[in-house]
């Protein structure tokens, strides 16, 4: 029986993006990815008697960007607070958050699904250090701690339950992604840990207005598995209820070895953090001017831009959705359009043959060494008919990545150029006539299609060079 | 406020300590005359009076975005109780 009648699902996630500074948010330790174990770390991460923590401006400017992206309200009086707890992967016995002043309110998101596209509610985007990192299982006595991480800047962005989907969560998680790789907050890497995603999930009757008892999974390292473990998780507990079970609380973690969650603690009483204002950090406040500064330097977002795009290049909306993938290929694009006004054949370009050419060698606009104006350069010679697509793109587009030099250099050096010189083009003509007399009989009859046949017989023995429009009309001319 | 004993339970288990029965009963009316001792304060009217953030009037005490002052891994470790060339050790937090 198909139970997506009878149950809702409702979903609220937490995202964890690593803010993307050189150094922590209350010391100077470094936060780059990958250095040996505990040496990252100073007094002050440790926790050390007698250390006084400074908070870093950038972290805080990073934040109300993200927070300005998904259309938040800026608090603009904040402080930090203790939220404490015992656990060896945080060092201090307390982590420094923000509980009563998050510093973004409110807010969505917009994700687009087959339903359409639909704003999903935020509760709060707040500040927060990440936590060390424990390691179970290369020493069989003792659990070892690399307290590199502790302290690393991060938001944590908290939808309202808002979900209703597996799939929306997927939409979700991969519209954040882009957002804060766009505006360059975060560098969005899921496997290295610089985005995570805890998924709260519940189910009840449709028609229900109280939420269910929710299960919280953690370890969903990228988003197809945020996908795949909350699939699992309503399937697990729709067929709980139908058998006369109840889903109880708990933390559950995802084992992507077979796509399960199993249960990692249940929640026995409520937890008590003890939240209190950190008393060794002073209190934060936003002034207009900073926030405006802030606002000036945010890029035109995604969703803004592809709205630009279809208005003011007339591009189609899947031309300007590939486009606005991510911000190197936009900006690349907007490049490409002040050297050429034939919007629809740059945006067809760079989908086409240039996402093609990288895929294949693993580039990406951020490092791509074709100046746009040299690609507007080829596409001119398109555009001219000096030169036709294929060879335009199988031939000369390599080659101008590879050496930098133009298009016009590279095509006369190949001797790819189309040929408009009526002699040399009719003797191409007239070699084809001759060898196909039946086919020109048929044709003087009026199998008018076979038009097609000699001038593709003209390429091939012109090597692509000989251009087909006037090919064409010298043809029709001479069979008439 | 009274210090029963499910408060004393849970103060103890939240600081992950615990006591025999008579230490217990000497703990739990030290505690009892303390809570009675801050409830003092409950007398004053500070309706009126914002709460006290920071012990100074300063706001906005920033640093830039620079990496200094780690200590290297020999130093960071040196004070730990327990733990190898590279790691912080501590007992087995996951059983497997």
């Amino acid at each position: 029986m198909d139970y997506s009648e009878k149950y809702e699902v409702v979903i609220g996630l937490e995202v964890h993006a690593q803010l993307a500074t050189e150094s922590k948010l209350f010391c100077g330790d470094a936060t780059s990815f990958g250095a040996a174990p505990n040496t990252h770390i100073s007094p002050i991460t440790m926790g050390h008697p007698g250390t006084l923590p400074k908070t870093n401006k950038k972290a805080v400017a990073y934040a109300i960007k993200m927070g300005m992206a998904c259309n938040c309200e800026i608090e603009k009086e904040n402080y930090f607070a203790r939220k404490n707890y015992f656990y060896p992967d945080l060092p201090k016995g307390y982590q420094v958050s923000q509980h009563t002043t998050p510093i973004c309110k409110g807010g969505y998101v917009t994700i687009k699904t087959a339903a359409g596209a639909r704003n999903v509610q935020l509760n709060r985007i707040h500040l927060e250090e990440d936590a060390g990192k424990s390691i179970h299982d290369i020493n069989p006595d003792f659990t070892c701690l690399d307290y590199n991480r502790a302290g690393v800047p991060l938001i944590e962005i908290v939808t309202e339950p808002d979900l209703f989907s597996a799939d929306e969560a997927y939409q979700y998680v991969t519209e954040v992604r882009k957002l804060v790789r766009w505006i360059g907050v975060c560098d969005g890497n899921m496997e290295e840990g610089s985005l995570r995603c805890d998924a709260n999930v519940s189910i009840r009757l449709k028609g229900e207005t109280k939420l269910g008892t929710k299960v919280e999974v953690k370890n969903l390292n990228s988003i197809r598995n945020v996908k795949k473990a909350i699939e699992f998780e309503i399937q697990r507990m729709i067929a709980l209820v139908e058998s006369g079970g109840k889903v109880q609380q708990q933390t559950r973690s995802f084992d992507a070895s077979d796509d399960t969650t199993f249960a990692i603690r249940e929640k026995e009483e409520a937890n008590d953090y003890r939240y209190f204002a950190e008393p060794d950090l002073s209190p934060f406040s936003l002034s207009d001017e900073l926030l405006n500064d802030i606002k000036n330097s945010m890029p035109t977002l995604p969703a803004a831009l592809l709205q630009q795009y279809i208005a003011e290049y007339g591009l189609n909306e899947y031309d300007a959705t590939q486009l606005c993938l991510e911000k190197e290929t936009a900006d690349y694009f907007s490049s490409l359009v002040s050297h050429t006004s034939n919007y629809k054949a740059a945006a067809n370009w760079m989908n086409g043959p240039l996402r093609q050419y990288m895929n294949e060698h693993k580039l990406s606009f951020d490092s791509f060494a074709l100046a746009p104006e040299k690609l507007a350069g080829l596409l001119k010679l398109v555009e001219e008919g000096q030169l036709n697509f294929s060879i335009a793109s199988s031939r000369i587009l390599p080659v101008m990545i590879e050496t930098g030099k133009d298009a016009a250099t590279i095509a006369t050096e190949l001797n790819l150029l189309q040929v408009s010189d009526s002699n040399e083009l009719e003797t191409w003509v007239n070699g084809v006539i001759e060898k196909m007399p039946d086919k020109v009989a048929e044709y003087k009859k009026g199998k008018k299609g076979l038009i097609g046949l000699f001038v593709g017989e003209v390429k091939k023995v012109s090597k692509g060079k000989a251009d087909p429009k006037l090919v064409t009309s010298l043809l029709e001319e001479k069979l008439k | 406020m009274e210090i029963t004993d499910s408060v004393f339970e849970q103060l103890a288990n939240l600081s992950r300590l615990s006591f025999s029965e008579e230490e217990k009963q000497h703990i739990k009316s030290d505690l009892q005359r303390m809570v009675s001792f801050i409830e003092k304060l409950d007398e004053v009217d500070i309706a009126d009076v914002p709460p006290l953030l920071f012990m100074s009037n300063a706001v906005n005490v920033w640093r830039e975005d620079e990496v200094r002052g780690s200590v290297s891994n020999s130093e960071a470790l040196q004070n730990a109780p327990q733990h190898d060339e590279a790691f912080f050790q501590v007992p087995k937090v996951i059983k497997k």
